[in-house]
């Protein structure tokens, strides 16, 4: 053949690599790799009223359909705590996992309830979904005692009630938190990380100008500033920290307030300041990225990246420390909730069952799980206290974990959600990108009142 | 359009395997100009390889070490732990296969479908032809997520989602029409002398399309196969919303939910993603490579034959 | 029996019963038969349902649908931003959508064609280049988006530490938030991304051109100029304008990368990205429908115009 000289490398080196591939150094096997905080030493709980279930539904052959976590430590731990449960009770469970992204995920339980199907038992619901979802779910009330419910995080169990209804249960949590290096604080002289977001600012200021002497890509803060839903989180803790406790109150957007139009010149001033200019690009990823890479003094995000910070590679091990974010003067410090719930849908052919597995899943033997297996923050106190879960997750130190939780507005707005959130933060991000704050937020509030009118 | 001198058989040449042919580059007997084209080479090869060779160095360092200021490019601690993971995970292993029969199929599919319409479309005169041209191509105009959401609707009925043939099927709406009318263009400009004197031998107008116009049509034929593979091979939205449990996956689908090394959805784990994209790309490459250059010869040698 | 008129000389034999013009005929609706049958089958459905949903206010989510007529296309044609609907700006999107294609099919089609003209002749080295150009063509596009972006960071992208280290940069410049080069930053990913297919379709075009044309054309004192102006880029119109019709209809529905780089933006929406905000944000599939109705006549029109320029249908 002609290009022998071409092939026969690329041939002989694909050989290569693949014979010595039995001896390449391989981390834990890919899906189950570990984060740097949890040890996988933890049996998933048996189910607690095991006996009563066999009984009631051993010999019937149900087999549920879970849609759950997508691939990877999610998705083994759904594999491990549903064999446990079959185990147990004799019903079985089909899991499928989610796609990764929020929209196609969204668009996959969408078209499921549109097309009336019951080819979904139980699901998982992002923290922002109860709201359009309502009518499609089971009313969990009936199901749960009033002590099982009161074990569940108050904030979230609010989110999750639509018209009186729970229909869903939270399951997992996720709260905003503030990132900073502990080594710059103590350079420049800092005795404890900023308590107000003016405070947060200027240390912000001191330390990049110092820094940026020895490395010109030092930034001060670093957060998600991109047009997507991560930008509506932020900012709804930059408006509930300084006197507008929501993007909606009392069924009524007023975002044009002069405590939330200077706060967003704040947050403005910034760009370019003390957060790089590319800022009102990031999402999650390019903000740990920056944090993770020494390259950042400040960093908003939410748990998950404690742990990448303490892997092989970072720069900022035993460097960094997190805490809540700040807030301004007669505020409380906030963290916006993320995370996911449980939800049965009205169409299942085996809500009994379902809601049986719901139970186990949301238990808070189960929770506490899924926090040490999956590096997940649980909702229940209870849990978040537990010595255990505190070793794996160091930052639900109760000054940290009991930061009050603002929820986003998702169950006002019910299947509008989405709409809403898109005009928040397109309307947040043109703020950042130097429109005027003023004429923004009279536009959000015309907008959103609309919108609320609507639905 | 042959000169009167030269025989029918020998005028249409063989795509440039052994041909020597300067077709408009200049004069490449001048140094100074050869020197030129190699540079110019050089660059063009450098800015289409070096995101390629960016990814391979991404995938040699932890996943924390991603954002790593200075920039170093070569990782002063390259490790082969993510190749590692990445072969013996078993991540990639249906997906690699469930890729290659969609994207296989879609495009065998595509030339045995397309060359025939192609054919008709290019060689034939008849009534409605042009309505025809202009039907197949709008069936493929609208944009993937305008007819996503009746798509799905229409392969649930048929029991097909979580399927490949919900893929093949689907990926039919984009690269036949642009099959059909790649090779109707190729069809059209050859000469209407090799037509004409099969017919005065006697043979079927079938048989003019199988033994004489199609081998001719190979550098055509290669090329959209070779298109309609790829584009089949890279397609996301569609296989993210038909396909469901792992052991369905594609492989861009495969990537792009590659686990995490934390449960939370936020944690994308990069330095898996950019090995798992180098692992699958480069035999990708070589497949095609050794395949286009097979196929090309063996149609064109038969076709050259008197 | 229908004798047909225009057809080039030579073509009508009469055999038997039927003539040679009528068995063709036959032949070329036997052959058209399988590919319309996929497209029917598979795509007239979607299509159909499209467009009747363009007349209705069908939600994603909930609610009951209604015939709503032309009132979606109306608030289209008056750029209608609804505050309670809250529709996107589609003239914007529009007309950024046409800037960018107009931006990268010309570099693309330029930079193909160089690249088809050189890989066509002989030199070493050229099956390490037609390997290299399938490089980018063979990353899925999700992937190579989200490569991309992470090179153009700010902070630690490599696209700014390579320019200031060459010294064409002196600070690091914020390639996709500063409104000047988002632009490029976007035509680039997309020309790296492209320009193999157009490269690809061009020299297979070329491939067919007989060489003693050249030989004949060389031996009447042609130069490489004249040969490419006066033999190569004419027959290579068919080609051409295929290339063209394509590219520029992928180019119009650009949605990944735009997706990728800059989610919502206001200001940096696409066609593609706007309906699909459109869809699943703002919950809209009637008025979704009715923006990709009208996409596809905006895509008709080039599709027209290159057929009309180029001659298409005729020889």
């Amino acid at each position: 053949m002609k290009h022998r000289f071409i092939i026969a490398p690329i041939t002989l080196g694909l050989a290569a690599v693949v014979s010595i591939l039995p001896a390449l150094p391989a981390h834990v096997h890919a899906a189950t790799r570990q984060s740097a905080l949890t040890a996988a030493t933890i049996s998933a709980p048996p189910v607690p009223n095991a006996a009563a279930l066999m009984k009631k539904y051993g010999s019937k052959g149900i087999t549920l359909t879970y849609v759950g976590d997508a691939v990877g430590l999610g998705h083994n731990r759904d594999l491990i705590l549903a064999a446990e449960f079959t185990k147990d009770t004799g019903i079985g469970v089909n899991i499928i996992p989610q796609p990764v992204a929020s929209t196609d995920s969204y668009s996959q339980k969408v078209r499921n309830f549109q097309a009336k199907s019951s080819a979904f038992d139980v699901m998982m619901i992002d923290v922002v979904w109860p709201g359009a979802f309502a009518p499609y779910l089971v009313d969990l009330k009936p199901y749960f005692s009033a002590a099982a419910i009161k074990q569940q995080a108050a904030g979230i169990v609010a989110n999750d009630t639509v018209g009186g209804h729970l229909v869903a249960m939270p399951w997992f949590g996720d709260f905003g938190i503030l990132y900073y290096r502990t080594d710059l604080l103590k350079k420049y002289g800092f005795s404890q990380p900023p308590k107000t977001w003016d405070e947060l600012t200027s240390m912000a200021k001191t330390i990049q100008a110092g820094e940026r002497k020895s490395n010109s890509r030092f930034s001060g803060f670093v957060f998600q500033g991109n047009a997507y839903e991560g930008l509506t989180c932020d900012a709804l803790e930059w408006l509930a920290s300084s006197g507008t406790p929501n993007f909606v109150v009392n069924g009524k957007a007023d975002l044009n307030n002069p405590k939330a139009i200077a706060m967003l010149k704040l947050a403005q001033s910034w760009i370019g300041t003390i957060s790089p200019r590319g800022v009102t690009t990031y999402q999650e990823g390019d903000a740990q990225v920056a944090f993770t890479s020494g390259n950042a003094a400040f960093e908003r995000n939410w748990p998950y990246a404690y742990a990448l910070n303490l892997a092989t590679g970072s720069k900022v091990i035993g460097k960094f420390d997190v805490t809540t974010l700040p807030a301004e003067a007669g505020s409380q410090p906030v963290g916006t909730v993320g995370g996911w719930q449980l939800a049965v849908s009205k169409f299942s052919k085996n809500i009994p069952a379902s809601v049986e597995f719901l139970r186990y899943m949301t238990s808070p033997a189960a929770e506490k799980f899924n926090a040490i297996y999956a590096g997940l923050v649980p909702t229940m106190a209870s849990v978040a206290s537990d010595p255990q879960v505190l070793k794996a997750q160091p930052y639900l130190k109760p000054a940290i974990a009991n930061v009050m939780r603002v929820t986003r507005p998702a169950g006002i707005f019910g299947v509008n959600y989405t709409k809403a959130s898109q005009v928040i933060f397109q309307g947040i991000n043109q703020v950042l990108n130097g429109s005027d704050p003023s004429s923004i937020v009279s536009g959000l509030d015309t907008k959103l009142n609309a919108i609320l009118a609507q639905h | 359009m042959s000169t009167s001198v030269i025989p029918p058989t020998t005028s249409v040449a063989p795509p440039a395997l052994g041909g020597t042919r300067s077709s408009g580059g200049g004069q490449r007997r001048n140094p100074v100009l050869r020197g030129l084209f190699y540079l110019i080479l050089i660059v063009l090869a450098f800015y289409l390889l070096f995101p390629f060779y960016w990814a391979i160095r991404s995938a040699l360092i932890p996943e924390s070490a991603a954002g790593n200021t200075p920039v170093e490019y070569w990782p002063s601690d390259a490790t082969l732990s993510n190749f590692g993971d990445a072969l013996t995970g078993g991540i990639l292993k249906l997906p690699l296969i469930n890729s290659a029969i969609v994207a296989g199929s879609v495009t065998l599919l595509s030339l045995v479908i397309g060359a025939s319409a192609a054919y008709a479309l290019g060689r034939i005169q008849f009534r409605g032809r042009t309505i025809m041209m202009y039907a197949i191509l709008s069936m493929t105009i609208f944009p993937q997520i305008a007819i996503l959401g009746a798509l799905y609707t229409q392969f649930s009925k048929w029991g097909l989602i979580n399927s490949e043939w919900s893929l093949i099927i689907s990926y039919l709406i984009f690269t036949l029409p642009f099959t059909i009318w790649v090779l109707q263009s190729f069809f059209r400009t050859m000469p209407r002398e090799l037509e004409e004197s099969a017919y005065v031998d006697g043979a079927s107008p079938f048989r003019t399309f199988w033994s004489i116009m199609l081998p001719l049509a190979a550098p055509g034929l290669v090329t959209t196969g070779l298109l309609a593979f790829i584009n089949a091979w890279n397609e996301y939205l569609y296989a993210v919303s038909f396909l469901q449990t792992a052991d369905h996956f594609t492989v861009p689908v495969a990537i792009v939910e590659w686990p995490p090394s934390t449960g939370s959805q936020f944690a994308v784990p990069w330095d898996h993603v950019m090995a798992g994209t180098v692992i699958v790309t480069v035999p990708l490459i070589v497949l095609v490579l050794i395949f286009q250059r097979r196929l090309v010869a063996g149609l064109t040698a038969g076709a050259v034959k008197g | 029996m229908k004798k047909p008129s225009s057809f080039a000389a030579g073509t009508i034999i009469h055999r038997g019963g039927f003539t040679l013009q009528k068995r063709q005929v036959r032949l070329a609706w036997l052959m058209l038969v399988p590919a319309l049958a996929v497209l029917i089958f598979v795509a007239l459905y979607p299509l159909v349902r499209t467009i009747y949903s363009s007349f209705t206010d069908e939600q994603f989510l909930g609610g009951t649908t209604h015939v709503v007529g032309f009132a979606n296309y109306y608030n289209i044609f008056t750029n209608n931003t609804n505050t309670a609907a809250s529709y996107p700006d589609f003239a914007a999107a529009t007309i950024l959508t046409l800037k960018f294609t107009v931006w990268s099919v010309v570099i693309e089609f330029l930079l193909g064609l160089g690249i088809a003209l050189v890989l066509n002749s002989q030199f070493k080295g050229r099956g390490g280049m037609r390997a290299a150009m399938l490089v980018p063509w063979a990353i899925p596009t999700v992937v190579s988006a989200q490569m991309w972006k992470w090179m153009f960071n700010d902070i630690s992208g490599v696209v700014n530490d390579f320019l200031m280290k060459i010294h064409v940069l002196s600070a690091p410049q914020s390639w996709l938030a500063d409104p000047s080069t988002s632009l490029a930053a976007v035509v680039a990913v997309d020309v790296w991304k492209t320009t193999p297919f157009v490269a690809l379709l061009l020299l297979a075009g070329l491939q067919v051109i007989p060489t003693d044309i050249y030989e004949a054309a060389a031996v009447d004192g042609a130069t490489g100029i004249q040969k490419l102006w006066r033999i190569t880029l004419p027959l290579l119109r068919p080609a051409i304008a295929v290339t063209l019709i394509f590219r520029t209809l992928d180019a119009i529905r650009v949605f990944d990368i735009f997706n990728v780089f800059f989610g919502s933006t206001i200001g940096k929406l696409t066609m593609a990205t706007a309906i699909q905000n459109t869809i699943v944000s703002n919950n809209e599939v009637g008025y979704g429908a009715a923006l990709s109705v009208v996409m596809f006549v905006i895509i008709a029109i080039f599709v027209v115009v290159y057929t009309t320029v180029f001659k298409v249908e005729q020889q």
